[in-house]
């Protein structure tokens, strides 16, 4: 319960502790109304339009009692004098009010569902862009599957308030309002009864405020978990089935279906204390209005017909409570998923775009290291001092044990991490400086890992470049030898690729990133064990490619196949962040050094 | 589209379905039953007090307010106030009674979803994105919950109020009463309407909230590639359209709502102006008194916000239903690969795994395409390794899946030791033959947990063992060693890494085969050396299916098979394919090529 100075609420740090300080608490609800004030704010012109409608729609609504009780008091008296004007006007006035209220309640609630979505459309739409901006570091320690639970079920959260919410709120308050202000104008004492009735009110909000606070933070962090395991199940279901864990799997997530029933379970049940609460606090009240009016009546201070109204406003007046303890109770879920929210838009890519980007049109792909230092973490350093040029136009091949760094030095050129210490140019720009948009333009990565997109094959190499034509991205694909395959697949470039590429090998996947990056068309191509997985044939029609397309480009190749070499101008041995062999193939196959080795281990591998 | 299709098609079955659809939750909620009956009970008595209040008023307003005797005014507020009471307690009672219950129905769900997504084959995962489970999993069943301890008390509650509720009106002044019923029928001619627009949309928006998860799940899953071509804009925009379109569906809604919603308070708002205008009237002619109009008044005001929230729960009951759908869609797919009614004995055989005639393709494979595997024959002896060669696409991974039924064979059969797959238990048939594929899935469990995946009762020294083969020493150099978590706190392994990961996992196994899909593509040369000459130990004694892509791997193997088109095309030593097929010299030998490049570079 403690507050250590080295624990922080700052983005996502902490997300997963219920024991907040006070201090801590008020910095993340701040934070979450922070964000959810920035979300209403564009919307604040339609937002006053919605009210000013269900204002209108609430007070034709709220005359109901006070017609009716003109009707018996002044009506009735007319018309036994067989005067039906007054209850007539009585009838008009409450079938006006009736259908004024009715269109425009019909009217709000299209109108607040606009609100609501554009609100939604908007906080959906930032934490997408910001996901995708967040640099892979923190990708890579915050687990996919938290980060999807952010985006749908904490989502969910804030649309439940939304959806009905507002609607609620809007509606019944103003009710509430009106109600109270009709009761004071008929009848002041009554109102001031009704009055006194809202402090019981307020310690019972303020204390189920608290403590449901609290409790639904733990509902977040419980479905986190429950997602987190429920997307790597199924992401991984091959393994899954494959080792058989689907009974342990199935204790775990039942674990946690049951922590998240608990912690939900006390919210309702929370909940099931506060709501009954309000209802009591109002019968009471009614029957105090009751109380009074009644001695008033007897001693004819007061006429039948207003304290029938002010017993039916008393009672009306509490009558949307449930609606407004059921918001209150979703505006408390909603906020704990946006304490979340906030938390993941609040951290700052460690890969951050530049303020003042310098414009790079036309790259010649020139990459420098210089005096670069990094490391994943402080204490473990996997580049210690690197300095390295790559001329314009050069091939270089990495080669090196796994481990030495070479992923590392690809990650660094790509910027998908910046150095710890000295810097990674592009042309003599600081990759830190450069236009995100002329970075990617210039520098592409393939990995190993070929993720495809659900869509079709087409629409997967087209991730390339958005706009190609159909003529480009089939001459891609011709290009790598992809479009054999492609063309016997069922409907040819138009096959869905399904979940996960199911359906393609995973050498026709990297056949598929390889056209992709073809596409692209960079200054400088990076391959990362892009051909693993390829077979000979294909792996050779790819190098076919490599070599014209590489003929005017800069491109760093990491593979183990050292086939790969014999296209290369330049090869570069790695160990321990250093390089310790550098030359061209020739130079390094004649002499002892390590390369040398390998490749004669290689070349005795082959047939 | 298909389901969009589907609704248009079945308006008329589906209509008379939404109970019936809704009460297919009968054996999940069965145990809550009780209490959910119990709380309707409770909620409808807090119903009944709040009608009896007005019954009181009038009682005061034609007696002690008349009489103007004060004593009773004391009589008739201590009766409200205890009315009044008796319904916050009802009310509690109601919340007590159900709300607890429903969030074990949605665990029973949720837990049975998982375990029949769990047990459904990998061809139903192929088909349906993640997105779409997870949906399901999560926001489906809050609402079904949601809907079943509230929704459907309430929604029950409600009804019967109103049916109670014009009784007395009827009751109390039978002209009165009937205009304010003539009035519910309307209502519930637009509730018929409503039912199938609003069923149809709700439908659509819970799918399209599925897709929406989807799109969010692959741009996370799929960072790395959006990131190394800067397409997060690209990616954004496909998101936003899919966003746009399920803002565009929850309008829809809301404008259905906003329908039913009017009629629900422009219908007994008039019922009320006419029930005014003639009550005053009938009060005038001595057919009722003062006293009369007030209390059927104050009733009609009771059954005002019942009536209102009708709309509400209505909706709420027509988007459980559609979610009851979307659940019971993944609870009724057909399971094409399950365990045998009586399985096999699995004897300690010594692992001798044949392929008969073995052919495979996708249900959805258009009749024009071959099988994917074209009638494959072939024996892994005992203890023998065997590689499998082919050219990308030739169905060599799919041929592995096979032996483990991650896909069930469409012809022919697969033997372990001379029993068919099938007649084998999965538990019993997986506990044999052990897998590793080339995409190395890790779970965010510790390296420990990962590497012990498929024998979870392992002993440190087999465990050190399989890590030791797998050449996988860098785990000791993690933070916490075997007892890092992966994917967590900043740890990413290489390609390499996870792929030894992998393999140390089959391996751990300790099954009687072994099937490697290229489980040594991503490693370098060197530790693929290591791993080999560590691996044969194993091999000497286990039955092996590897897929190979590299001359070096299958030197592990003593016999090769060359896969063509799904056919096995050759069997032999490495030596004899080489010298006798020149296809296997095409899929294998790299020397051709390399002939022109290195080699020349060597001599020279």
């Amino acid at each position: 319960m403690t507050d250590q100075p080295d624990q922080s609420v700052e983005g996502v740090e902490g997300e997963e502790r219920d024991d907040l300080s006070k201090a801590e608490s008020r910095q993340i609800r701040a934070r979450s109304v922070r964000l959810l004030g920035s979300l209403v704010h564009p919307m604040r012109g339609k937002l006053a339009l919605a009210v000013v409608v269900v204002v209108i729609s609430t007070i034709s609504q709220v005359a109901g009692p006070s017609i009716i009780a003109y009707g018996i008091d002044t009506g009735l008296p007319a018309l036994l004098a067989q005067d039906w004007m007054p209850v007539a006007l009585a009838g008009l006035a409450y079938l006006l009010a009736g259908v004024t209220g009715a269109l425009l309640i019909a009217w709000f609630t299209i109108l607040s569902a606009r609100i609501s979505q554009a609100i939604l459309f908007d906080l959906r739409r930032r934490v997408f862009l910001h996901t995708q901006r967040l640099s892979l570091e923190f990708h890579e320690s915050y687990t996919s599957g938290r980060i999807i639970s952010r985006q749908t079920s904490d989502l969910d959260a804030i649309r439940e308030l939304l959806d009905s919410g507002i609607n609620q709120l809007v509606q019944g308050v103003l009710y509430m309002l009106f109600t109270a202000i009709a009761l004071f104008l008929l009848d002041v004492e009554s109102g001031f009864i009704l009055l006194a009735s809202l402090v019981p009110l307020l310690v019972l909000t303020r204390w189920f405020q608290l403590r449901s606070q609290r409790l639904y933070r733990r509902t977040r962090v419980a479905s986190a978990r429950l997602i987190v395991q429920f997307v790597e199940t199924m992401t991984g279901i091959r393994a899954v089935k494959a080792f058989r864990t689907e009974k342990r799997n199935e204790r775990e997530f039942g674990e946690l279906v049951e922590q998240y029933r608990e912690s939900n379970a006390k919210v309702i049940r929370l909940f099931g204390v506060y709501d009954p609460g309000l209802v009591l606090i109002g019968n009471v009240a009614v029957a105090v209005v009751l109380l009074v009016g009644g001695f008033r009546v007897i001693d004819g201070g007061l006429e039948i017909g207003v304290l029938l109204a002010a017993v039916l406003y008393t009672r009306r007046f509490f009558d949307p409570m449930e609606d407004m303890a059921m918001f209150y109770n979703g505006y408390q879920s909603a906020t704990a998923a946006l304490e979340k929210i906030s938390g993941v838009l609040e951290e700052r890519p460690s890969v951050a775009d530049p303020e003042k980007p310098v414009d790079l049109w036309h790259s010649a792909g020139h990459v420098a290291f210089e005096g670069v230092e990094f490391g994943y973490t402080a204490d473990r350093p996997i580049l210690p001092h690197f300095d390295l040029d790559i001329p314009a136009g050069q091939t270089i091949a990495l080669v090196g044990s796994t481990g030495a760094g070479k992923t590392t030095l690809a990650k660094l050129i790509s910027r998908f991490y910046d150095p710890s210490a000295g810097r990674v140019t592009l042309d003599g720009i600081d990759l830190r400086e450069l236009h995100p948009k002329d970075l990617r333009r210039a520098i592409v990565m393939v990995t190993q890992e070929a993720y495809l997109f659900s869509g079709t094959v087409a629409d997967n190499i087209a991730i390339g470049k958005p706009d190609a034509s159909r003529d480009e991205i089939i001459a891609a694909a011709r290009a790598v030898g992809a479009a054999g395959f492609i063309e016997g697949l069922p409907n040819g470039y138009e096959t869905d690729v399904n979940k996960r590429g199911g359906r393609v090998s995973a050498g026709q996947r990297q056949l598929i990133s390889f056209a992709r990056a073809f596409l692209a068309d960079p200054a400088v191509l990076i391959l990362d064990e892009a051909t693993a997985s390829l077979d000979i044939p294909s792996e050779r029609l790819v190098q076919d490619a490599l070599q014209t397309l590489l003929a005017d480009r800069t491109a760093v190749i990491i593979a183990h196949r050292l086939s790969t070499v014999s296209i290369a101008d330049r090869v570069l041995v790695m160990e321990r962040g250093r390089i310790v062999e550098d030359g061209t193939p020739d130079e390094l196959i004649a002499g002892d050094g390590r390369f040398s080795q390998l490749h004669a281990s290689w070349r005795n591998s082959l047939v | 589209m298909q389901n969009q299709r589907d609704m248009q098609n079945e308006t008329e079955p589906r209509r008379a379905g939404t109970v019936a659809t809704l009460a297919r939750l009968r054996p999940y909620a069965a145990a809550a039953l009780p209490r959910i009956y119990t709380a309707m009970v409770a909620s409808l008595l807090a119903s009944l007090v709040a009608l009896a209040i007005p019954q009181v008023l009038q009682w005061m307003v034609d007696g002690p307010l008349a009489d103007g005797d004060a004593s009773q005014v004391w009589v008739a507020a201590g009766i409200v106030l205890g009315l009044g009471v008796l319904e916050a307690v009802l009310i509690g009672l109601r919340r007590a009674l159900v709300l607890t219950p429903g969030t074990h129905v949605e665990s029973r769900m949720r837990n049975a979803l998982y375990a029949k997504l769990q047990d459904l084959p990998v061809t139903f995962h192929d088909r349906w994105p993640s997105g779409q489970l997870l949906s399901r999993a999560v926001s489906d069943l809050n609402l079904i919950r949601r809907w079943l301890s509230f929704g459907l008390v309430l929604l029950v509650v409600n009804v019967l109020t109103l049916v109670g509720g014009l009784i007395i009106l009827i009751v109390m002044n039978w002209v009165l009463g009937l205009i304010f019923a003539a009035a519910a029928l309307p209502v519930i001619a637009y509730g018929f309407a409503f039912e199938r627009k609003y069923s149809s949309v709700a439908r659509r928006s819970q799918d399209q909230a599925g897709d929406l998860a989807t799109s969010v799940e692959e741009s996370v899953h799929g960072i790395r590639v959006l990131k190394a071509f800067g397409r997060s804009r690209y990616a954004l925009k496909r998101f936003e359209s899919q966003a746009e379109e399920l803002r565009g569906t929850e309008i829809e809604k809301a404008k259905a709502i906003a329908g039913i919603w009017l009629y629900l308070t422009l219908i007994p708002d008039l019922a009320f102006g006419v029930c005014l205008v003639v009550g005053v009237w009938l009060a005038s002619v001595g057919q009722s008194s003062v006293g009369e109009l007030v209390a059927f008044f104050a009733t009609g005001t009771v059954l005002l916000f019942p009536i209102w929230s009708m709309g509400y729960f209505l909706a709420m009951t027509l988007d459980a239903k559609t979610a009851t759908l979307r659940f019971f869609e993944v609870m009724d797919a057909p399971n094409t690969i399950r365990d045998p009614a009586t399985p096999a004995t699995a004897r300690g055989g010594a692992g001798e795994l044949r392929f008969d005639d073995v052919h495979f393709r996708y249900q959805d494979s258009p009749d024009a395409f071959p099988d994917l595997v074209d009638g494959v024959t072939l024996t892994v002896r005992p203890g023998e390794t065997m590689a499998l060669v082919g050219l990308t696409g030739s169905g060599k991974s799919t041929l592995t899946a096979l032996t483990t039924r991650l896909y069930d064979v469409t012809g022919g059969a697969v033997r372990l030791d001379g029993v068919d797959v099938r007649d084998l238990t999965r538990e019993q048939l997986r506990s044999r033959i052990a897998m590793a594929f080339e995409e190395a899935t890790l779970f965010s469990k510790t390296v420990r947990e990962n590497v012990l995946l498929g024998r979870p009762d392992a002993s440190e020294a087999e465990l050190r063992e399989a890590l030791d083969i797998a050449q996988a020493q860098f785990v000791d150099e993690l933070p916490h060693g075997l007892d890092t978590k992966v994917g967590e706190e900043g740890l990413s392994l290489s390609g390499g890494q996870r792929q030894r990961l992998a393999l140390a996992r089959a391996i751990a196994a300790k099954p009687s085969v072994l099937v490697l899909d290229d489980p040594l593509s991503a490693l370098d040369v060197d530790t693929e050396a290591l791993v080999e000459a560590a691996l044969r130990r194993v091999l000497a004694t286990t039955t092996a299916l590897i897929v190979a892509h590299r001359p070096s791997t299958v030197a592990l193997a003593d016999r090769v098979a060359l896969l063509e088109d799904g056919r096995i095309t050759a069997v032999g030593t490495h030596s004899e394919l080489l010298a006798t097929s020149e296809h296997y010299r095409f899929v294998i030998s790299s020397l051709e090529a390399e002939t022109h490049a290195a080699s020349e570079e060597v001599s020279s």
